[in-house]
C-alpha cells in the first residue's frame, strides 16, 4: 500500500528581490516593495511530502525522526533566521520563494534516502504558496 | 469530473509497538510513541470523493449520505477509542497515521454509492498528515 506523508516546518528569514540583470527602474517595477534595499522578512511554512509503501513492520512510510533530523540539519539550520541574500546559494539567483522551493527540493532529493520525495511546498504568507514536484513531473 | 471533500474530526489514543521487535528496537524506532499506556490526538479526517455532476440534483454526491456513511463506518468506530485495543484492524496492525488512512479507505470505499473515493487524508496534528489514494504500491 502506497501512502503519502506530509510534514510541516516553520522558519523565519529575510530576503530582497533584486536582479543585477535589470536596471534599478526595472527592479522597482518588477519587484515593487520586495525590492526595498534593506530587505524584509517572512515566516515561511515548509511542507515536505514523501511517499512509499507502508513498511509492514513499522506501519510507516518513513520514520518521522529521520525526516525531522534531515530537515533540521540540512534546511532549518541553513536558512532559519538568515538573510537569504547573504547565502552562497543565492549569490547569483534571486531569493524568490520559487527559487527557495526548488533549492530545498534539490537538497532533499540529493540527500534524503529514507523515502521518495514527492513535493516541496512553501507558504510565504497565508495568502500565497509555491509548489515544486521536480522537473520531470507534469501536472495533469 | 468534480471532486468534493468533507471534513470530520475524531479523538483517539494509540501507541506504537511491534512484538517482533525487541524492547530496545521498539524504543529506538518508535520513541515516545512506544509508551504502552498510549497517548492521544485530535485527528482531522478529509474524505475526497469524485464523480460526475448529476444533472437533476446538481450534486456529485448527497452530502448528507456521505456524512452518515463517514459517521457510521469511521467515526462511530474510532472516536474516543483506544485504537490498539478497541479497533479490530489495529489488534495486529500498528495504528500509525499511514495505517489509519488505509483502514479508513477500506472501511469507506465499499460503502460509497454514487461517487468514488479519491483520497483519504488524515491529520494527526496540524503539522503532519498522510494521504492515501488506494494505490497498492
Amino acid at each position: 500500500m502506497k501512502a503519502y506523508l506530509t510534514r510541516r516546518y516553520v522558519f523565519s528569514a529575510s530576503h530582497r528581490l533584486h536582479s543585477d540583470a535589470m536596471s534599478d527602474a526595472e527592479n522597482v517595477s518588477t519587484y515593487g516593495k520586495c525590492n526595498n534595499p534593506h530587505g524584509h522578512g517572512h515566516n515561511y511554512t515548509l511542507e515536505v511530502t514523501v511517499s512509499g509503501p507502508v513498511n509492514q513492520k513499522t506501519g510507516m512510510v518513513c520514520n518521522l525522526t529521520d525526516l525531522d533530523e534531515f530537515v533540521h540539519a540540512e534546511i532549518l539550520e541553513r536558512f532559519d533566521h538568515q538573510n537569504l541574500n547573504t547565502l552562497s546559494e543565492f549569490a547569483t539567483i534571486v531569493p524568490s520563494t520559487e527559487n527557495l522551493c526548488v533549492l530545498v527540493y534539490d537538497i532533499l532529493q540529493r540527500g534524503f534516502r529514507h523515502a521518495h520525495l514527492e513535493k516541496v511546498r512553501f507558504e510565504e504568507t497565508m495568502m500565497n504558496s509555491f509548489e515544486y514536484w521536480g522537473q520531470n513531473r507534469v501536472i495533469e | 469530473m468534480v471532486y468534493l471533500t468533507r471534513k470530520a474530526e475524531f479523538s483517539a489514543s494509540h501507541f506504537y509497538h511491534n512484538p517482533e521487535f525487541t524492547e530496545e528496537e521498539n524504543q529506538r524506532i518508535f520513541g515516545k510513541c512506544n509508551n504502552p499506556n498510549g497517548h492521544g490526538h485530535n485527528y482531522t479526517l478529509e474524505v475526497t470523493v469524485k464523480g460526475e455532476i448529476n444533472p437533476r440534483s446538481g450534486f456529485v454526491v448527497d452530502l448528507k449520505q456521505l456524512k452518515e456513511t463517514m459517521s457510521r463506518e469511521v467515526l462511530d468506530a474510532l472516536d474516543h477509542r483506544f485504537l490498539n485495543k478497541e479497533v479490530p484492524e489495529f489488534f495486529t496492525l500498528i495504528p500509525t497515521t499511514e495505517n489509519l488512512a488505509i483502514a479508513i479507505w477500506q472501511r469507506l470505499s465499499p460503502k460509497l454509492q454514487a461517487a468514488r473515493l479519491h483520497r483519504v487524508r488524515v491529520y494527526e496534528t496540524s503539522d503532519l498528515f498522510v494521504d492515501f489514494y488506494g494505490e497498492e504500491a
